[in-house]
């Protein structure tokens, strides 16, 4: 209760606006490639996007109040929900587009792997906080922590949600890195994954397959799947270093880019903005990073650090993957770009992350008075 | 609480993290800008391509016309009504409604809908669907005046192909059709596979392909990924191809055509001093309009086991023994033999060669015959006694200097060169074996009088009548260039030649010619001609004891073919023609008529028309009759096939002869 007694203006400065100034420029520029990707029209998603991203931002600024503590208490419970909301889709969840993601919940649909990604980090940094020193890399703390990265990992998979699955694995596995697990360990856990890799290809679905192999050469299949990676090679190529302009651009507007506004935003945004605006988006995306590194290395506790980094870390796997997957270096996993791309679960669960990462922040940052 | 090791470590790892990123940031700048700058000019072009698509403009076909710039073959607007199910669901209404509402105005067939509705379910949305093509002019109007308001439904108007003239000029300038996968392989040619193009596939239409097809316009525009049209960017018209003048006077081919009534037949018509061939009708034949659609099975079964051949072009592809109108390239190798055109032979009937005779079309013999009694009087025995003095080969030679044995540079496909028979032919076909190879004696005879291995087409009679009656190596042809085509002298001495017009004169105009019923009409316009009937089977030794059998009295197919080749006027010739009537029993009197009125319409064209009713109604009796049989025997075999087999009986129905073999047999007319 002391966030309600307590002196508002003071914290309410302590907040990092800085990085709240660069994300909302992300996210205007998100309003701009979609408002092009609706034909030059706010309907149906500029505008959408822009109200949510404002009122998600409200909610991140009102997370950013909780001390992180709070957290740290509330670990435990929230990857004990999300574990078992997960089960509960695999019992009841409803089927979209081939995968079963989504529980209804009566007011809204929700997605708990979504949210299992954050769960991650909150768990495992919740976990490595009571690991004393020199006491990481013991084979009964690893088994606890891979039971806990792969409890849900196995449960997302099963969905089948290749690109969710993927993505609590990394951040699990970044914030064993982070913990100081020995770096030999991981080194053995590759060679491991590369030897059980024939065995796991046997366990992908067809399509999942198939986009693996259509991202190892793309013209095999120019009509089929591999027209999704060859068009926005295309769009991005086609948009040279400044781009065809705004509300220019022909591989958007004439339907070649699939999925231009969520997947594929980014060719989307780099047809008509070029290498510049593709690089604008880059540096913008590397100051918040930038800022989440230094806000991780400042801050006071273990689990501080660690929540704040594996979140950093989840978010520059949404970036990474995407933009790979657009420019042809990573196969089509529906990874949706942080802040540009359409869509309302994606959103919510950026803006928390980054309402986590700036409530470290804030807790940190030295008292002015 | 916070271990400072602990937090040097973290830190430690963190940079490493951060160095992590930074190196995968910019590695995927890296890959933007070699995406975007160095490949730029590469994908800038796909995205080009992607976005642009060139359209063709199909050109219209160039038109035919005829010497007088009469139109054979033309572009007729075609009229069609679409509708684009995309349009009309836009528009928020359905395709049940749109039907209502087309058929307030036009007919729809339950087919037709059928074949809509399967259209619209199984096509792209964008892709137009044809309600109904080949709208009257009325229709048309109704639709654009009614229709208009109805969202997603278009009336449209086209070209297609139209030959007014039907199948009068069928064979001569042939149809259009889809060109075939094999066509397209060959030329790669994008215009080959639009949608409803059509290329020349027979006759002129085919030969006169390149000069007609013109050339194709395009129109560059912006398209979406499902190929809907976004906006033109520009276009480049079309160039239609050349109009094609053809020396053909589209009149006389018309008339030449309805003369021939329902004979399976060939008429030429030629000018003697230019070589424009006037007419060059082949009947029976089809109709082009519906060939350059498509052409049913039925009819195309019915065209195919008709013994009328209509898909034969026999003007130039018909090869027929020319018989006595073989016989003036007889007499003028025996003058060049140097043979007294006043010496007489004696006819008796028939000519003895060895164990054999050979006969005479007069039984009884025409008496003492000279040269100029000869050709009117048709005498085989003269020319067997003159062809066997002078040797085949020098008959032969004759026979090509008159253009027979010749293809000619015309723009028909698949002429047929017929055979001139001399010894080194004979040799060549059927080997240097003496006994099978070398000529006999009796074969001279009856090349004498155009039977045995020689035959020829119609065309090539006509040529050689042109021949004779200028005196002039004229070559025929079709397409009228504007040049007066100026032929060298056959050089046959001017003595001969007369002999030879003089004895075609007295063939039509002498009481005793074979062709009288040919005389002209027109007072001042002499016809001079020949008549043919060659024989088409053997008359044995036996049937001749006992009588030959009548022509009338044979099945058609065994019938003699009637020939006749004329020009005209006698005096100064003008034009040459030839007939031939397959099967027509008897060149005098059913060849020759039809010579004479063709001619008589090139010099007046009323008094030729005023026979034309009592033949074309003679025509539809028999036509009808045909017809009336045709029905009955479509339903027997429909009765038959319905019949459950086990009641079937083969029983061949009871065949009668036709007429009594021992018949007092008529005297034969003479030819």
């Amino acid at each position: 209760m002391d966030l309600l007694n307590g002196p508002w203006r003071r914290e309410l400065g302590r907040l990092p606006w800085g990085v709240v100034v660069v994300i909302t420029a992300i996210a205007g520029f998100g309003v701009a490639v979609l408002y092009s990707a609706g034909g030059g029209s706010l309907d149906p998603w500029a505008l959408k996007h822009g109200v949510r991203f404002a009122i998600l931002l409200i909610g991140a600024l009102a997370l950013a109040m909780l001390p992180p503590e709070r957290w740290l208490a509330l670990a435990w419970p929230i990857y004990a929900t999300l574990l078992v909301a997960l089960v509960g889709v695999e019992l009841v969840g409803a089927v979209k587009g081939g995968s079963q993601r989504w529980l209804n919940l009566g007011f809204m649909e929700f997605q708990p792997s979504e949210l299992m990604k954050l769960a991650i980090i909150l768990a495992l940094a919740r976990f490595f906080q009571f690991v004393p020193k020199g006491f990481e890399s013991r084979p009964d703390v690893l088994i606890g922590a891979l039971v806990i990265i792969l409890a849900p990992v196995g449960l997302v998979m099963l969905q089948p949600d290749l690109g969710t699955a993927l993505a609590i694995l990394f951040g699990g596995i970044v914030v064993m890195f982070l913990a100081g697990v020995r770096l030999w360990l991981f080194g053995a856990a590759l060679a491991g994954v590369a030897a059980l890799l024939p065995v796991a290809w046997s366990l992908l679905h067809d399509y999942q397959k198939n986009r693996v192999l259509i991202f190892l050469d793309p013209e095999s299949d120019p009509r089929g799947a591999g027209y999704h990676i060859t068009q926005s090679k295309i769009a991005i190529g086609s948009g040279g270093l400044s781009g065809k302009g705004f509300l220019q651009g022909t591989q958007s507007h004439l339907d070649y880019l699939p999925e231009l506004h969520t997947d594929f935003a980014f060719a989307t945004m780099a047809e008509e903005w070029g290498l510049l605006g593709g690089l604008v988006v880059i540096i913008l995306y590397g100051l918040v990073l930038a800022w989440g590194i230094r806000t991780a290395i400042a801050a006071g506790s273990q689990f501080q650090r660690l929540l704040s980094l594996g979140l950093m870390a989840t978010l520059f796997f949404y970036l990474a993957i995407n933009m790979m997957m657009v420019m042809g270096l990573a196969p089509v996993v529906g990874i949706p770009l942080p802040l540009i791309s359409w869509g309302g679960s994606s959103m919510m669960t950026v803006m928390i992350l980054l309402g986590l990462v700036m409530g470290v922040a804030r807790a940190n940052r030295p008292h002015r008075d | 609480m916070d271990d400072p090791v602990r937090r040097a470590s973290f830190t430690r790892r963190a940079l490493l993290l951060g160095a992590g990123m930074a190196g995968t940031g910019t590695l995927l700048a890296g890959r933007m800008a070699y995406l975007s700058l160095f490949e730029g000019e590469t994908y800038r072009l796909k995205a080009e391509g992607n976005r642009v698509q060139n359209r063709l403009v199909p050109p219209r076909r160039g038109w035919i016309v005829d010497r007088h710039g009469k139109p054979i073959a033309l572009n007729r607007p075609d009229y069609r009504l679409e509708l684009r199910p995309a349009d009309i669901s836009d528009a928020g209404s359905d395709l049940d409604a749109t039907l209502i509402a087309i058929r307030q105005v036009i007919d729809i067939g339950p087919d037709d809908e059928l074949r809509i509705r399967d259209d619209v379910a199984t096509q792209p949305r964008f892709m137009p669907v044809v309600v109904r093509s080949g709208l009257s002019w009325p229709e048309f109007s109704a639709c654009n005046v009614r229709l208009a308001t109805v969202p997603g439904v278009e009336a449209v108007q086209s070209f297609s192909r139209h030959y007014p003239e039907g199948e009068r000029m069928a064979h001569l300038i042939g149809y259009v059709g889809a060109p075939t996968p094999e066509q397209y392989r060959a030329e790669k040619n994008p215009l080959l596979i639009y949608p409803g193009y059509r290329i020349g596939k027979d006759g002129i239409e085919r030969h006169e392909d390149r000069r007609l097809r013109g050339q194709a316009g395009a129109s560059r525009v912006e398209v979406t990924a499902r190929g809907e049209l976004v906006r033109e960017l520009g276009t480049r018209a079309d160039k239609p191809g050349n109009t094609l003048k053809l020396t053909i006077d589209r009149d006389v081919q018309n008339y030449a055509a309805r003369r021939l009534g329902d004979n399976s037949a060939s008429v030429i018509v030629m000018d003697c001093q230019s070589g424009d061939v006037l007419a060059m009708v082949s009947m029976p034949a089809y109709d082009p309009n519906i060939f350059s659609t498509r052409v049913p099975a039925r009819l195309w079964a019915a065209l195919q086991q008709d013994d009328h051949t209509p898909l034969l072009n026999k003007s130039a592809m018909g090869l027929y023994p020319p018989g006595s109108t073989f016989k003036m390239v007889s007499t003028l190798a025996a003058l060049e033999a140097g043979i007294d055109p006043d010496e007489a032979v004696l006819c008796t009937g028939s000519y003895r060669l060895g164990n054999n005779s050979w006969h005479c079309h007069a039984r009884r013999g025409h008496g003492g015959v000279n040269m100029r009694r000869a050709l009117p009087l048709s005498c085989d025995t003269y020319f067997y006694v003159m062809g066997r003095r002078v040797g085949v080969d020098a008959i032969a030679a004759m026979a090509r200097r008159l253009g027979l044995g010749a293809e000619y540079p015309l723009p028909i496909p698949g002429q047929a060169g017929g055979i001139v028979p001399d010894k080194a032919w004979k040799q060549k076909r059927y080997g240097p074996d003496p006994k099978k190879g070398g000529w006999r004696e009796g074969e001279t005879l009856n090349a004498a009088i155009g039977q045995g291995y020689i035959i020829t087409n119609p065309l090539q009679l006509a040529v050689m009548t042109a021949r004779l009656a200028s005196g002039k190596a004229v070559l025929p042809r079709l397409i009228d260039d504007g040049s007066t085509p100026d032929f060298p002298s056959l050089g046959i001495p001017d003595a001969h030649l007369a002999i030879v017009r003089q004895g075609m004169v007295d063939v039509v105009n002498a009481g005793y010619g074979t062709a009288r019923a040919a005389r002209s009409p027109v007072p001042d316009v002499l016809i001079a001609g020949k008549t043919g009937t060659a024989q088409v089977r053997r008359i044995s030794m036996a049937e001749r004891r006992r009588g030959v059998i009548r022509n009338e009295a044979l099945p058609w197919k065994q019938r003699d073919h009637a020939l006749f080749v004329a020009f005209a006027p006698a005096g100064a010739p003008r034009y040459a023609a030839s007939v031939i009537l397959e099967h027509g029993i008897a060149g005098g009197r059913y060849a020759a008529p039809i010579a004479r009125d063709v001619l008589t319409y090139l010099f007046e064209p009323e008094r030729a028309l005023a026979v034309l009713p009592a033949v074309e109604a003679e025509a539809a009796e028999r036509r009808a009759a045909a017809a009336v049989q045709d029905e009955a025997a479509s339903i027997a075999a429909e009765n038959r096939r319905l019949m459950p087999s086990w009641l079937k009986i083969d029983i061949k129905p009871p065949v009668f002869e036709v007429a009594e073999p021992d018949a007092p047999q008529p005297p034969r007319e003479p030819e």
